[in-house]
């Protein structure tokens, strides 16, 4: 092992570094379409973990463990992060969407509170941690000086395809282009006839969904949920997106792979500057490039 | 003085309160309710300068207060009791002495913080802002938590109890005199104009720099006052005390209060304070008499519902800005 730089401490920066760029995604639509923070981000991939975890158990005692229909639980955890997000938008964020932007700010803390703690107060779920059931054994492969588990090739396969999936639906698909049209310039777009309400609830059931996936992934490899599990990797996730460049989807991939080794090496190198080092490349980034590495100025309109 | 009105009405509320204390209807459990009220109305009030009347947005007011609890605590607990106090004769100026003198170390110590983070920082425009003090304020939880000589994760131990009503009402007392002394100077509207339109005063000559820093700081100095007091009311330091959910805490009592309104503040400090003692009673009464099981979590449900409706449904709080009649400064009739 001997220097922090080796190919195991690589595998595993890729690995956190998918989980980020999942929930990152999310964060970079939704600031890209309605300049807002999402903070209850994190929550979603909270409520993603949780929904999982429901369908693992259910799965588990149903079908036996390491059933391949144990995959369809990654459905629900989208399914459960997205209608979660997408509510979240229609009774929070929507009424304020032409108020100040402060006050979306501020809603958004408050449905960060209200989801962190409705769950640790809900009787089913309550605040003590769980341990994450297995969906199937753990396998390890070895070579070159590093151990790979299948699960880490789950997260690295999974975090691929979906990240490819998105990709493709933005640039091909309609709903993609209404999406770069109203995050261009919204009142334009209402001119061109796109429904920005309807863009703006799909992009946030996007975004719920892909941190929900995340929440199942973070599952699997740390195998232990709690009500607050969403706070930190949202805040992370969201200084991924910022280091690659708010609003911009490559650019939240790039940050987040980018985060994931730079904490995986200093956190090999000692916990307290693993714990910091997130926060001090936000702020680096901040002064010395705010628009981020892929992000480009926007000029203030006066 | 220029608030008369205001001046008899706090005199009035110490006398009353002092005397309830001593005839006995006020005891220790009332007085533990007021005295965190008290702290609540510094942390408010120093956050409306900041997020209210300057019209920035930070999310790591907490972070401030922990450094002035543990630089506070750190000053009555450890460094006094070293045998280089005693040589330079601070010794002889009596405990209550250093104990203020701690208090404010705190304070300045919690500003100038301020001022280093505030300077590069304000820089960024409302939401980045807010990430950037969230951030601050988890860096100096994780740093407290490593620090071994100052408790680490077990906090610090054994600070004095020297906060009583009195110290903490004047410090409250001043904090808001001259947070609203502040508003209403040259200073203040600056600040004002910052918060309503920052390029237009950027482009009218105001240093936006400058004022944004100032009030950064300031905000701070107050904050780093309150954890001194809070720290040495509940005679403990603890990393888990100043989080982001108790900088949350804050900016509901600001939102809910009303944005740029200390009395807003200072009404919101209260009301909550009491709403979390009727609300532990009532989960208690539903524990025990009624045996219905439920977390204490349900306390923080009801604060998140409260900012979640108060932002949907009255988003200028409770006063809308607006100031008692006794903190306005009476016109000049002429």
């Amino acid at each position: 092992m001997g220097s922090i730089f080796n190919i195991q401490q690589v595998i595993n920066g890729l690995q956190l570094g998918s989980i980020y760029a999942l929930i990152a995604l999310g964060y970079t639509m939704v600031y890209g379409i309605v300049r807002l923070i999402n903070f209850a981000h994190g929550d979603f991939y909270m409520l993603g973990a949780y929904a999982a975890y429901a369908a693992f158990y259910v799965f588990n005692s149903f079908l036996g463990k390491g059933s391949p229909l144990a995959f369809l639980a990654l459905v629900v955890a989208m399914l459960a992060g997205g209608a979660i997000a997408s509510l979240t938008n229609l009774l929070a964020y929507k009424p304020l969407r032409y108020k100040p932007k402060l006050s979306s700010l501020v809603t958004a803390i408050g449905v960060s509170m209200f989801l962190e703690y409705f769950f640790s107060a809900f009787p089913f779920i309550g605040p003590s941690p769980r341990g994450f059931p297995e969906i199937l054994p753990k396998v390890i492969f070895r070579g070159f000086g590093a151990e790979i588990s299948n699960y880490v090739i789950i997260d690295l396969v999974v975090a691929a395809i979906l990240m490819s999936g998105l990709t493709f639906l933005i640039q091909k698909t309609s709903l993609g282009r209404a999406m770069r049209a109203v995050s261009q310039d919204k009142d334009a777009a209402k001119l061109m006839g796109i429904d920005v309400e309807r863009i703006i609830t799909w992009t946030f059931a996007i975004g719920g969904a892909f941190a929900g996936a995340a929440g199942l992934l973070a599952g699997l490899t740390y195998p232990r949920i709690d009500p607050y599990m969403g706070i930190i990797p949202g805040l992370k996730a969201f200084i991924a997106a910022v280091l690659g460049g708010i609003g911009n989807v490559p650019g939240a991939m790039l940050g987040a792979y980018i985060l994931g080794l730079a904490e995986t090496f200093a956190n090999a190198y000692n916990s307290m500057v693993g714990d910091g080092i997130a926060f001090a490349l936000l702020i680096i980034v901040l002064l010395v490039r705010p628009t981020g590495i892929l992000g480009e100025k926007i000029a203030d309109k006066i | 003085m220029k608030y008369p009105k205001f001046l008899v009405a706090a005199a009035v509320f110490y006398a009353a309160i002092m005397l309830l204390s001593l005839v006995g209807v006020l005891n220790g459990y009332f007085m533990i309710i007021i005295n965190r009220s008290l702290i609540f109305v510094i942390l408010a009030v120093s956050l409306n300068l900041i997020n209210g009347i300057t019209g920035q947005f930070s999310l790591g007011h907490m972070g401030f207060a922990a450094i002035g609890a543990y630089v506070s605590g750190t000053i009555t607990t450890l460094i006094f009791k070293l045998p280089l106090p005693h040589a330079l004769g601070l010794a002889e100026m009596g405990a209550e002495t250093v104990f203020i003198l701690a208090i404010v170390a705190g304070g300045a110590a919690a500003a100038f913080i301020g001022f280093l983070i505030g300077f590069p920082s304000l820089r960024l425009k409302g939401d980045y802002l807010a990430i950037v003090t969230l951030g601050f304020g988890e860096i100096i939880r994780t740093i407290v938590n490593n620090i071994d000589y100052i408790g680490g994760p077990r906090g610090l131990l054994g600070i004095p109890m020297f906060s009583n009503f009195t110290v903490i009402f004047a410090f409250a007392f001043l904090t808001v005199v001259i947070i609203r002394n502040t508003i209403e100077s040259s200073h203040g509207r600056a600040m004002l104009a910052i918060r309503e339109n920052e390029l237009a005063a950027d482009l009218s000559g105001v240093d936006t720099t400058r004022y944004k820093v100032t009030g950064f700081a300031m905000g701070a100095f107050f904050a780093g006052i309150a954890g001194g007091l809070l720290a040495h009311l509940i005679s403990l330091a603890h990393p888990t005390q100043f989080g982001f959910l108790q900088s949350a805490m804050i900016l509901i009592l600001v939102y809910a209060g009303g944005m740029g309104s200390l009395t807003g503040s200072v009404i919101a400090a209260f009301l909550l304070t009491f709403l979390t003692e009727v609300l532990r009673l009532v989960i208690d009464w539903l524990n025990g008499t009624v045996g219905i099981p439920i977390g204490t979590e349900w306390t923080m449900v009801v604060y998140a519902l409260i900012l979640i409706l108060v932002m949907l449904f009255k988003p200028e709080g409770l006063m809308g800005g607006r100031e008692a009649k006794i903190l306005i400064l009476p016109r000049k009739t002429k």
